[in-house]
């Protein structure tokens, strides 16, 4: 599974170079990244992101939200809510990557 | 001859035996426990005496932030899945009883006192329904009351109480609420309007009196008398919380490890790296213990002479034992990466600690603090032993 993971995102990657150069993370932070919204998100939103004390992170969910709005509530927040800034452990690009994933529905982490 | 005949009757016996030992062997359940397994909707059947796995089950769906609570004679599991499942876990046959899809997103239950009623608290939709512990039937549906969304608040918090009763807190309504379902047909409500902003868990005191929610929105701690719940909900601990200073919180506390040591309660910090120290006659603080990261569980060994601790996200690795006569940290264990549980034995030599990303349970010896076994298991999460049956609030 791991290895089969890590290969599709390293193919993933070399498909393309585009998605490289506007900031998509290596493959192994790539994996980093998907395992902390599942594992540590997760703890709020559901391991299968459908919600929890958090809201979903489903596409259907986000899909009416400006993106950057969800970027800047990653890397900086949500007062009022429980929502913590994630900005020590994601850049604002990896937030960004991570955003256009879950939009995407392909936010599937290595297990 | 006659000798001969006898040992091969004893081996025909003992084939026998062998064959049908899982139906036939005949053992208690005190020494039964669960462990999740969060991303694969397993549990494993584990042995406390031999610390060891005896059964893997499968098809309980998704077991993210899943709980469980047990049967009053120890043999059945109520499993309270992410995905609303609620399911039935025959611990002796080890296999699934009974499953049912309850609501569309759940966090958790409790069992009555009688051990009749099993309360599933959820999310979406917000409320709590009660089903009949035997058979899982649906005996009632409380809708919980309207958030600032207009949507049913999030239920929290829900624990059994003396009386037939549970209590819950309600995260969007800012309340607590106690049902009395003495008839779980038709049970009664009482809401407690104005408890504090978002509470995010609670627990009933393991003498059964005192029900305990932390705030989440606000400084403090709101506290219902369950002898006198006409006295309305009280405020205390103005300074637990968050404080002036917002800390980002990674993880939310959970409370029903709260650990209540010779009179004293051990709190989780709201994002603060301390344990609080809390004086359970009269409610005030009387000390904090700084620790390694914002704490999740605290959980005292069953004789509370030690104080157990774990960490949210980014110190999750970590474990630290507070010795309850000095109040200090004695010793910080690193059992494994993501350690999201722990769980003592009945009565406290050992602690099985879940390390999820190194997918394995530790089990530490609570004497000389070392590891004595580990079990494989895969993403484990909670840890669960039979001896939660005989506890209030659990």
């Amino acid at each position: 599974m791991r290895p089969v993971a890590a290969l599709a995102l390293a193919v993933l990657a070399a498909a393309a170079p585009a998605g490289a150069a506007d900031g998509a993370p290596a493959p192994a932070r790539a994996r980093e990244i998907l395992a902390l919204l599942r594992q540590d998100c997760g703890a709020c939103h559901g391991i299968r992101l459908t919600g929890g004390l958090g809201p979903a992170l489903t596409p259907g969910a986000l899909r009416a939200k400006p993106s950057e709005g969800l970027v800047a509530t990653i890397v900086s927040g949500r007062a009022g809510t429980p929502m913590p800034p994630w900005r020590d452990f994601l850049s604002e690009s990896e937030a960004r990557w991570l955003v256009a994933r879950l939009l995407a529905g392909d936010a599937d982490a290595p297990r | 001859m006659r000798r001969a005949s006898v040992r091969a009757a004893a081996a025909i016996a003992l084939a026998g035996a062998a064959v049908f030992a899982h139906a036939q062997a005949l053992r208690g359940t005190g020494d039964l426990g669960i462990v999740v397994e969060r991303a694969a909707g397993r549990v494993q059947v584990v042995d406390t005496t031999a610390r060891a796995s005896l059964a893997t089950i499968d098809g309980l769906g998704d077991l993210s932030h899943a709980s469980a609570v047990f049967s009053r004679d120890g043999r059945y599991a109520y499993v309270f899945g992410r995905d609303g499942g609620l399911t039935k876990v025959d611990l002796l046959a080890q296999r699934i009883e009974r499953r049912v899809i309850q609501a569309g997103n759940s966090i958790g239950g409790a069992i009555s006192q009688d051990g009749r009623v099993v309360a599933a608290q959820n999310y979406v939709p917000g409320g709590v329904k009660l089903f009949d512990a035997a058979t899982l039937e649906l005996l009632s549906d409380l809708r919980a009351p309207a958030g600032p969304d207009g949507k049913p608040s999030k239920v929290v918090g829900l624990a059994d109480a003396p009386g037939g009763r549970f209590v819950a807190a309600l995260f969007d309504a800012n309340a607590l609420w106690l049902i009395d379902a003495a008839d779980p047909r038709a049970p009664r409500t009482t809401a407690f309007a104005d408890a504090g902003r978002q509470p995010y868990d609670g627990l009933v005191t393991p003498d059964g009196r005192w029900y305990v929610a932390g705030l989440f929105g606000e400084d403090g701690v709101a506290l219902l008398d369950l002898w006198h719940p006409e006295r309305g909900v009280r405020r205390i601990l103005d300074r637990y919380g968050r404080g002036d200073e917002k800390l980002p919180v990674y993880k939310m506390p959970h409370l029903r490890g709260w650990a209540v040591a010779a009179g004293y309660a051990y709190l989780p910090a709201v994002g603060r790296h301390e344990v609080l120290v809390v004086d359970t006659r009269d409610w005030r603080e009387a000390a904090r213990v700084p620790v390694a990261g914002q704490p999740v569980f605290v959980i005292a060994r069953p004789d509370a002479r030690q104080v157990w601790v774990n960490f949210a996200f980014p110190d999750s690795g970590k474990v630290q034992v507070i010795d309850t006569e000095t109040r200090t940290v004695v010793r910080t264990l690193e059992p494994g990466r993501a350690v999201l549980h722990l769980e003592f034995t009945p009565r406290g030599e050992a602690v099985w600690i879940s390390a999820r990303d190194d997918h394995k349970v530790v089990v530490y010896d609570t004497a000389t603090l070392a590891p004595v076994a580990t079990l494989a298991a895969d993403s484990p999460s909670g840890i669960f032993f039979t001896a939660r049956a005989a506890r209030m609030g659990f």
